[in-house]
């Protein structure tokens, strides 16, 4: 060609559709900024990690250390003074327990279980999807019946009978919501990938013989991620209601690892009689982290998905 | 554009069009690519819900989408060949079919001479990588997450084609083939036009050295002033690289431009086919009459005839006997019982029409079909 | 020269300055800017251009359809005489679908997925006339007739869905026939659509027009479709008219570059096997049009002045004109 090569441009804007384009990372950060409660959502998610991550740090006293604790604190109105001296702003537990230390703890345990579990769902039921979609026949029937069995059955029904075989712990909890919930992830991507294996460039890909594998990692996998990513994070929060519920009921967290949900349960006898704090400030922490959780996965996903720009 | 000289040493109508007559057939006439009686169809497998509707007595939906039936192709080596047609009419799966990526129901597509499923492993990689295909849609042929560079050295890579320190090189090569700067490379598809992109999309074929290109509508997507260039692309690789050609299009204008030899599709059949100028100057099917009198041409004002009347039928249910009578302004009684065979109708020529042959018919008719000027 | 000339009579629309503009974060660019239009009572006139010429906004912005971030923000759509784009928005929607009617490329646009054809096109009669259902249905069969839909007292009992793309595309032109509007505005009406119904539907089109009186304006990319069916063609290219004159003129005796290059583009013009005439690159996006002439990056014809100096339209009679420093040589039209 003798021609000199065009000026690099996008293409101009119309009124016709626009082609799905990946949005970028900046567009996706600048969308979650323009948005006050999205923005609000995300300050508190900020915040609450960075009490969990630096809870040693934090907490005025350590809730672990049974030696500290002191009997006659037991059940302090929050605002109170201690024997020695600190003050116990969110009040204490039957076992003279700081309330805020323990928050501060329990919401790690919350958030080490619920984003733990919902990497390990999210990477088994992505590759379980993938698989299913692109192999197809016989796989994706295998995989495909599994997924409609599991999610055949309410969620805290199944995760209960899973515990109640295995025994408490953190360990347990978060392989009961791996079980439960990989499958959701598999639903999804086998239906982005179908979508997505249907593109010319998986075609072009096939017609250069490019192996199985390759196609389904470096192809098809970054281009079906995006749904995954949003379900992801509202996930996150599901997973941390799971792990509370769990907890509270007395088959999640064993006691010496106390999460949001069992703080709650262990408050729970008292609040009838006024003293309401020892659920209540656990329980508003919950309500704050799944809420903030939801609110910024509801706008990374509004960001994502082209239809509801 | 000289082509189809198997034909002319050998004018014996009865053999099939391009197909070497016998083995001691000169090497460079023999087709590089063949389809024979090639069938492809596409039918749901029933699946669990449909099983359990079964037992209540609901019928499987055992519907077959009939995409391309019983067709004869050959290509020769340098020739360009235009399959033309309507949307549902097989075109593309028979293009896909050729290069490879759908296996055949029915029938054999032949690589220089030997059929595909009979070749060794290291014969069918030659094969996949010989017959490169060119898409219609700019967008989603290219993956949006990989640069040009890791696109268009993809298979080099992969199949160590080229030696790693060597694959940087080959893709610049290849960009500059097809006019694009070497400093693209490390681009992503969407900071390109749709016509860059079109060209990044041959460029990726053109890595692997291709012999033969199938290209599926590789420039309806393309805006008017973008597709000459990217038509004159095609057209300039020919020259340089000696590369075979397989053209879809509905575009007849294009087509007539650019293709030696022209084969017409409707509902999964070759309906006529013959060297372009002939084919396009005096249509041997009522179809390709009716398709001849659509070419846009911006020097006819006013339109002034009545097109061809009707719908095209649903591939899941092709009509019986001719698929094209219920639209045909010539039909006969034998039209909806017997499927014409494409046969031979000139030096060069085949088409599947009764008029050629049915007893009291004449092939003047064809040229009638749309109608006259009022 | 037979087609009627646009100051023989009171033109039906008549399009001064139009612009539009398109708000983004990097600031507004103008999709339409100063387009001048002007199609008189039974006229066919074709707007041609690539994508993201701006002629499909044009014809949203006649309708005043265009959505946020779009703006239209100056210039007169004289309909009749009167400024649509100063109308209030209940008297424009009195005016849509009934004086001036739209045909989409996608057909869906216009036709509710949940509705039958017969309940929308029913209620497209009533909602502008004080017709009684059975009148209107009796309407609507017979538009339906007139695009060639048989039975079609039947299909009005039909969804949307169960139509083929070239039906779909004749229940919304019968649709928009439903109450003889004096304009239609067709927005590449037979881009989807194979040849063989692209050819049915500009046929019936044509007839309909001619035996109606209704004027139209066709916008298209395709210049073989507007050579048959035109009165009269404007180009566009970047949000400009650039060529404007009969389709005799145009077509056979082009001044602007662009214009020209398009048609020396056209596979029929070049003989066979021939590298085709081709322009070279890319329009510019609306965003980062160049200064002076927006064509000049691309132009053969190109001087000094055209980065300069963005040449006005002009030519020698009304109805004809050109937006050129240095056009191509005068040519007789055939």
């Amino acid at each position: 060609m003798s021609q000199s090569p065009e000026p690099v441009r996008s293409e101009p804007v119309g009124l016709a559709p626009a082609i799905l384009e990946t949005p970028n990372r900046a567009r996706i950060l600048a969308r979650l900024r323009s948005r006050p409660t999205a923005r609000g959502a995300a300050i508190a998610l900020v915040i609450l990690i960075a009490a969990a991550l630096f809870a040693p740090f934090l907490a005025p006293h350590d809730p672990y250390d049974l030696a500290a604790l002191s009997i006659f604190d037991n059940r302090l109105a929050p605002g109170t003074q201690s024997m020695d001296g600190p003050v116990y702003w969110l009040g204490t537990d039957s076992q003279g327990r700081d309330m805020l230390s323990a928050i501060l703890y329990g919401l790690r345990i919350s958030l080490v279980v619920g984003l733990s579990a919902t990497a390990a769902a999210a990477t088994i039921g992505t590759l379980m999807g993938l698989l299913a979609a692109y192999v197809g026949g016989a796989v994706e029937t295998a995989i495909m019946r599994l997924v409609d069995f599991i999610l055949g059955f309410p969620t805290i029904l199944v995760a209960l009978i899973l515990l109640s075989a295995t025994g408490r712990g953190v360990d347990k909890v978060i392989l009961a919501i791996v079980i439960v919930q990989w499958a959701q992830y598999a639903r999804i991507m086998r239906g982005t990938v179908l979508v997505e294996a249907r593109k010319e460039y998986v075609e072009a890909a096939r017609n250069f013989a490019i192996p199985g594998w390759r196609i389904m990692l470096v192809h098809l996998l970054p281009n079906a991620l995006a749904p995954i990513l949003v379900v992801a994070t509202v996930q996150v929060a599901s997973a941390i209601m799971l792990e509370s519920t769990l907890s509270f009921l007395g088959v999640g967290v064993p006691i010496t690892e106390p999460s949001l949900g069992l703080l709650i349960a262990s408050g729970f006898e008292y609040l009838l009689s006024g003293e309401y704090w020892i659920s209540f400030f656990p329980g508003l922490a919950l309500v704050v982290l799944v809420f903030s959780i939801n609110l910024v996965g509801d706008r990374l996903r509004e960001s994502i998905d082209p239809r509801r720009r | 554009m000289t082509l189809d000289t198997t034909h002319r040493e050998a004018p014996n109508l009865d053999a099939p069009i391009l197909e070497a007559p016998n083995r001691e057939a000169p090497i460079l006439e023999a087709p590089i690519l063949e389809a024979r009686g090639l069938v492809k169809r596409f039918s749901r497998k029933p699946d669990i819900a449909m099983r359990l509707l079964a037992l209540a007595g609901r019928p499987i939906d055992r519907r077959t989408v009939h995409a391309v039936e019983d067709v004869d192709l050959a290509v020769a080596p340098g020739e360009v060949v235009g399959l033309v047609g309507e949307s549902g009419c097989g075109k593309s799966t028979l293009g896909r079919a050729l290069a490879g990526l759908h296996p055949p129901t029915d029938g054999d597509v032949l690589y220089r001479g030997k059929p595909v499923r009979e070749l060794t492993r290291a014969e069918r990689l030659a094969y996949t990588l010989e017959v490169q295909l060119v898409f219609q849609d700019p967008y989603a042929s290219l993956n949006p997450r990989r640069t040009v560079r890791q696109t268009v050295g993809e298979a080099l890579a992969v199949h160590g084609l080229a030696p790693r320190g060597e694959i940087a090189d080959r893709v610049e090569a290849a960009l500059a083939e097809v006019g694009l700067d070497a400093s693209y490379a490390s681009r992503y598809p969407h900071e390109f036009s749709g016509g860059q992109r079109q060209r990044i999309g041959i460029a990726r074929a053109l890595a692997v050295d291709p012999r033969f290109l199938v290209c599926d509508e590789p420039v309806a997507a393309l805006d008017v002033s973008v597709q000459a260039q990217v038509v004159n692309l095609f057209m300039d690789l020919r020259e340089k690289r000696g590369l075979t050609y397989l053209f879809i299009s509905h575009d007849l204008g294009l087509v007539r431009h650019i293709c030696d030899r022209v084969a017409i599709m409707y509902l999964g059949r070759i309906v006529e086919e013959g060297p372009a100028q002939a084919l396009f100057s005096d249509p041997q099917h009522p179809y390709t009459a009716a398709l001849v009198a659509e070419i846009p041409d911006v020097r006819r004002r006013k339109r002034r005839f009545t097109p061809i009347a009707g719908e095209i039928p649903s591939p899941l249910a092709p009509p019986p006997g001719c698929a094209f009578h219920p639209r045909c302004p010539h039909a006969m009684p034998v039209c909806r019982e017997t499927r014409p065979a494409l046969a031979p109708v000139a030096v060069g020529r085949r088409a599947a029409c009764h008029l050629h042959t049915a007893p009291g018919a004449s092939p003047a008719a064809i040229a009638t079909t749309v109608g006259v000027p009022s | 020269m037979n087609a009627p000339s646009p100051n023989a009579a009171r033109p039906l629309l008549e399009v001064r300055g139009l612009r539009t503009v398109f708000h983004s974060l990097a600031g507004a660019y103008a999709a339409v800017d100063g387009v001048d239009l002007s199609i008189a009572p039974g006229e066919v006139v074709g707007l041609v251009g690539e994508s993201g010429s701006g002629k499909s906004v044009t014809g949203f912005s006649l309708m005043r359809l265009v959505d946020p971030p779009g703006e239209i923000v100056a210039g007169e759509v004289l309909f009749e005489g009167r400024d649509l784009l100063s109308l209030p928005e209940s008297a424009m929607r009195a005016i849509r679908g009934d004086r001036i009617a739209m045909i989409f490329q996608d057909p869906l646009m216009t036709l509710n997925p949940v509705l039958t054809i017969g309940e929308q096109m029913i209620e497209a009669v009533t909602e502008h006339h004080g017709v009684g259902e059975r009148a209107a249905r009796t309407r609507a069969i017979e538009a339906l007739g007139q695009v060639g839909i048989a039975s079609a007292a039947q299909r009005l009992r039909q969804y949307p869905h169960e139509f083929s793309g070239g039906m779909r595309q004749r229940v919304a032109i019968a649709t928009a026939m439903l109450n003889q509007p004096d304009l239609i505005i067709a927005d590449e009406p037979t881009t989807a659509l194979d040849v063989t119904i692209q050819g049915q539907i500009l046929h019936e089109m044509q007839k309909l027009c001619e035996a109606s009186g209704t004027a139209l304006l066709w916008i298209t990319h395709d210049l073989g479709v507007v050579a048959e069916l035109a009165d009269r063609i404007c180009v566009m290219y970047s949000g400009r008219i650039v060529e404007t004159g009969t389709a005799d003129d145009v077509l056979d005796a082009p001044r602007h570059p662009y214009t020209a290059g398009l048609l020396g583009s056209v596979p029929s013009v070049n003989a066979p096997g021939s590298r085709l005439h081709q322009i070279d690159g890319t329009a510019p996006p609306l965003s980062a049009r160049p200064t002076g002439c927006p064509f000049r990056t691309r132009c053969g014809n190109v001087l000094p002045v055209c980065a300069e100096i963005d040449p006005p339209l002009a030519g020698p009679v009304p109805g004809r004109g050109w937006r050129c420093h240095n056009p191509m040589p005068e040519r007789d039209a055939a």
